[in-house]
């Protein structure tokens, strides 16, 4: 297994040509894309378009059939390379929360710190109250999981992800799961973090962040990008047909 | 005469509880209680069993058992993992060991262990006496349950935990170790519990490996009383005693439940 060496120059993700199948079912047909350091790149498209695949093959959860990806110029479809060195540099927000039910949420932001980074208990538990006071909810930190909101939930994921100090974030619809009067918190921690230069790869439905926040914006289509460009203009202006439709629908 | 609903359903509930009355004056009136006294609850059986109930057969049969229990949690762990192996022997050779094991009769097990290594390996002896073949014969019989209720609880545990801790960096093994394991057996407590209640009474087996006043436990403790009083009494105190052991246990699983399910 190699050590990854990073190039802070080269762009935070790069893939190329980048292709997926489960069994005959091909999800991503030949995917180009690139996150730039610092960029908010938003994707959208209906769902079973691929997004939600390209997103988890950036840190491996799923693993590309054929293609190349790069991460801070590390290429990471490399099979020598360790993977779990990578992850740690890239926080991933899932739909469903997936915080760990039997940990109270300071353990939920502690245990990689400890077990990953081999930081001290007190280390861990002063980067877990900065990163809960991030994301607004400092009073929690000894609750469980289950006790707490969607929105709550999803911010204190949001804080385990950003307490292993990742280069990048990815976010996986990290709203959808959400009742509608939570997600504003949530979009809120998340403008807040691109507002800080975070560089972060954004799944979503939400085309309000996405014009807001967004860099740029991605549609995504049958396992193909369709188009992308700035996002004020891809939604107000969309070239391809398929985005039209998509659009006037979600609008 | 009609009944509305819930007068129906109050009558009912009368009728029950006056049959339950009929039955317990029938048993009560018509046993002949002074005899069953004489025969199951003999004062002098019981002085005479005290302490050794205590001090030797029980603390035996909580041994034996607790041994049997380690080791059988340990060996089903590892059957788990290895019917969830990527690799294909391994999965095979946990489920023929699984197979085997659960369907032979423990008491088959003992013998085959007790008789049947001296004579297959001579010379060789399983460490550790008569509780190295008890901890052995238990654990294996035991193992086999416990290996599918572990991958059962292993796999009931979602997907996105994993996926969760593996993109935080952690390696598969820490990822299992830390975060799938620990909620895997907050799930298979309640039957891992009845894995150990069942075990208890199968330590009474351990009489096939023969016994000495220090090494006997419940069953065969009370059995040898029977035989020399011809009175059921020791039936009755060991009977006690297994359950000596098993409520308390049963009221700790509880409360334990209790409590992570608070922290659910």
């Amino acid at each position: 297994m190699t050590e990854p060496q990073i190039k802070p120059d080269a762009p935070a993700i790069e893939v190329n040509d980048l292709h997926k199948s489960f069994g005959d079912h091909e999800v991503l047909k030949g995917i180009d894309f690139h996150v730039g350091n610092g960029e908010v790149v938003c994707v959208i498209g209906p769902s079973g378009s691929g997004k939600s695949t390209l997103l988890r093959c950036v840190n491996l959860l799923e693993v590309p059939t054929s293609g190349q990806i790069l991460v801070e110029g590390v290429e990471i479809t490399d099979p020598d390379i360790d993977v779990d060195k990578i992850r740690s540099r890239i926080g991933m927000v899932f739909q469903s929360f997936n915080l760990f039910p039997h940990l109270s949420v300071m353990g939920n932001l502690t245990i990689a710190q400890q077990r990953v980074k081999k930081r001290s208990k007190s280390e861990a538990v002063e980067v877990a109250r900065k990163n809960l006071e991030k994301v607004g909810i400092p009073e929690k930190e000894d609750a469980y999981p289950a006790h707490l909101s969607g929105g709550q939930q999803q911010r204190v994921a949001i804080a385990r992800a950003l307490s292993m100090d990742p280069d990048m974030m990815l976010f996986d619809e990290c709203t959808s799961a959400l009742d509608p009067e939570l997600v504003g918190d949530v979009l809120a921690v998340m403008k807040n973090l691109a507002n800080e230069g975070m560089t972060m790869m954004v799944v979503t439905h939400e085309m309000g962040f996405a014009r807001e926040v967004g860099d740029k914006l991605v549609f995504m289509d049958d396992g193909s990008i369709l188009e992308e460009g700035v996002p004020s203009q891809v939604l107000s202006d969309p070239q391809h047909e398929r985005t039209q439709s998509f659009l006037s629908k979600v609008l | 005469m009609a009944l509305s609903p819930r007068r129906r359903a109050r009558l009912s509930r009368g009728i029950q509880y006056a049959v339950l009355l009929v039955l317990v004056v029938l048993v009560v009136g018509l046993a002949d209680l002074g005899q069953l006294q004489e025969d199951f609850l003999d004062v002098e059986i019981i002085k005479m069993m005290f302490p050794d109930v205590i001090v030797t057969a029980l603390k035996n049969t909580v041994l034996y058992t607790a041994c049997g229990f380690t080791f059988g949690l340990v060996l089903g762990m590892v059957l788990a993992l290895m019917r969830l192996s990527p690799v294909g022997p391994y999965r095979w050779l946990a489920t023929g060991f699984i197979e085997f094991f659960r369907g032979l009769p423990a008491l088959v097990v003992f013998i085959a262990l007790n008789t049947g290594v001296p004579i297959a390996f001579p010379g060789y002896e399983i460490p550790g006496g008569l509780l190295g073949v008890a901890t052995l014969a238990l654990g294996l019989v035991g193992g086999a349950y416990m290996a599918e209720t572990i991958r059962a609880g292993i796999q009931a545990v979602p997907k996105g935990q994993i996926e969760a801790a593996r993109s935080l960096g952690m390696p598969q093994t820490r990822a299992m170790r830390s975060i799938v394991i620990p909620q895997a057996f907050r799930i298979i407590l309640p039957p891992l519990t009845n894995e150990l209640i069942l075990l208890t009474k199968d330590s009474s087996l351990v009489y096939l490996l023969g016994y000495t006043l220090a090494s006997v436990e419940l069953a065969s403790f009370g059995r040898e009383i029977l035989n020399q009083e011809k009175n059921f009494t020791p039936l009755v105190v060991i009977s006690l005693c297994y359950l000596l052991i098993t409520v308390p246990l049963s009221i700790a699983v509880r409360r334990l439940e209790a409590r992570s399910e608070r922290a659910r």
